[in-house]
């Protein structure tokens, strides 16, 4: 027996831990489908999902727009050196445009957006906890799910896409600025060589994933924040948690979808 | 007791985790009473108060209201029928004060034109003493007494059969928490409601109480009318209105 004592110590933590989790998965599918079950079903509140439109898709466009800039522009220079090595400098504008229609605009893009969406909402919805406005809500007869949950999952998941595409288009922007002033590309060319290549697949494969990306950096938010703990540590725990599981989710939600878009 | 109580717990138990909070609370609340509960921190006051609202879900017992059991499935229902202040007031604060006040109004079934529920909400507003400038200011702008009242006309806005406050004069001087004692008297008696307190300011009590209960270690140590309260020979009781750091109950919990 007291040789079995540790082993069976070691196996009950790996046990809890495996229950923990499972639970919490369980939780969060449970808080994620009646949610979602509520953006179907009346009384809706367009006010609040027409605020959160703004909040989530407008003011994201600035972080979105320039995240595209750079990355766009680096990535020509990046490919004109690598498709130096072997005398295919050609391929730039439409590698640029297919990494950023495919990966980069939306995963990037996803990224940011999550760092403020997601930490904005979690701190909001887990303020509202610490300070009992969530049940408040509840006694004035008004679901909080519905009120608070439903209008940004649906705001996330309809602006994200929108963002991206607005991304897209700027990164692959960007790109042609590089590639025209830096790398000796004729303007024509290079616009001539994006149009050719690039595939309305190419595109809806991209903004599906961000629409993916944006029901996630929604739902962490809502989760974390409606399961705030108590104080000022609660909310700020419940920040950076929805900060980190949304950016982790996003880019395993982003291989699980390119395997699924695209199998090899 | 003939009349059918309007709020009814019988054997409520709570457990978070493997915390146990309520042993099995009963308490009856009459029609038109209002009853004040007492209790240290940490004693079920406020899970007793959320598992009648329905935001705590009982492991066990029972809750009726006016004599029909509480389920999830009529709870909506139920809650048309409750008002709540909140212990920080709980205002919304992405919200003007007229717009809290009209919350109910604004949201659900039967929502009334803007116009309206404002106005509603001004009178209601004027009725806990707020004048109608206040009703476009924003809750951060306002005192800490002058937020109680807010969340007071909130609570009283759509004129609920019970109202339930939380800790009414917690963080207030004394003087605003008097006012707002004998404001909670006086809405209570003027609209015939049923009300359930908690507090552990005994002024308070003394102020709104009809019927008193003492809460200790999850079950309803002893209850009666506010004037046996001061004749009880219960120990705990004793110690607990005097306030004396010796007695039954242990100082730290």
């Amino acid at each position: 027996m007291t040789i079995l004592a540790p082993i069976q110590i070691f196996l009950a933590a790996i046990g809890r831990a495996v229950l923990t989790l499972c639970g919490g998965t369980g939780a969060l599918v449970l808080f994620a489908l009646r949610s979602v079950s509520h953006v179907f079903r009346p009384p809706w509140y367009p006010l609040e999902f027409g605020r959160q439109l703004m909040r989530i898709g407008w003011f994201s466009l600035p972080v979105v727009g320039l995240t595209a800039l750079f990355t766009g522009g680096a990535l020509a220079l990046q490919i004109y050196t690598g498709g130096g090595r072997f005398n295919a400098e050609s391929v730039v504008p439409s590698i640029v445009a297919i990494g950023m229609v495919r990966e980069l605009g939306p995963v990037l893009g996803g990224l940011m957006v999550a760092g403020r969406v997601s930490a904005s909402i979690a701190a909001e919805l887990g303020t509202m906890r610490v300070t009992e406005q969530i049940d408040a809500l509840t006694t004035l007869s008004t679901n909080p799910l519905k009120y608070l949950v439903a209008p940004r999952l649906l705001a996330a998941t309809l602006a994200m896409p929108v963002l991206a595409f607005i991304g897209d288009v700027i990164g692959i922007m960007g790109g042609f600025a590089v590639g025209v002033t830096r790398l000796g590309f004729n303007p024509s060319t290079y616009i001539n060589t994006t149009w050719t290549y690039l595939t309305n697949d190419d595109v809806g494969s991209g903004l599906i994933k961000a629409a993916v990306f944006g029901f996630i950096i929604a739902l962490m938010g809502c989760w974390q924040g409606y399961n705030s703990g108590r104080g000022a540590q609660g909310v700020g725990k419940a920040t950076t948690n929805a900060v980190v599981s949304a950016s982790i989710l996003i880019l395993a939600a982003n291989y699980i979808l390119t395997e699924a878009l695209f199998p090899a | 007791m003939t009349q059918t109580p309007m709020i009814r717990m019988s054997g409520v138990e709570k457990a978070f985790g493997s915390k146990t909070v309520l042993r099995g609370v009963d308490l009856e609340v009459a029609k038109g009473e209002s009853l004040v509960i007492i209790g240290g921190s940490g004693t079920g006051k406020s899970v007793t108060l959320k598992c009648v609202l329905g935001i705590i879900h009982p492991d066990a017992g029972e809750i009726e209201i006016g004599g029909a059991p509480a389920t999830r499935r009529n709870r909506e229902a139920l809650l048309s029928r409750f008002g709540m202040l909140f212990q920080g007031g709980a205002l919304f604060d992405s919200m003007t004060v007229w717009e809290n006040v009209a919350f109910r109004m604004r949201h659900g079934h039967g929502r009334l034109p803007r116009a309206q529920a404002r106005e509603i909400a001004i009178e209601k507003l004027r009725r806990v003493g707020l004048t109608p400038e206040t009703a476009d200011l924003f809750p951060a702008e306002l005192s800490g007494g002058m937020q109680k009242r807010v969340g007071l006309a909130r609570a009283i806005a759509t004129n609920p059969e019970i109202i339930f406050f939380d800790e009414p004069t917690t963080g207030l001087d004394p003087i605003m928490a008097g006012v707002i004692n004998d404001l909670i008297r006086e809405l209570v008696t003027e609209m015939g409601a049923t009300a359930m307190t908690i507090t552990h300011d005994m002024t308070s009590v003394r102020a709104i109480a009809d019927r008193v209960a003492m809460i200790h270690e999850g079950k309803i140590r002893w209850q009666g009318d506010v004037e046996e309260m001061d004749r009880t020979d219960d120990p705990y009781v004793d110690q607990f209105i005097h306030g004396k750091a010796e007695g039954p109950i242990a100082a730290i919990r």
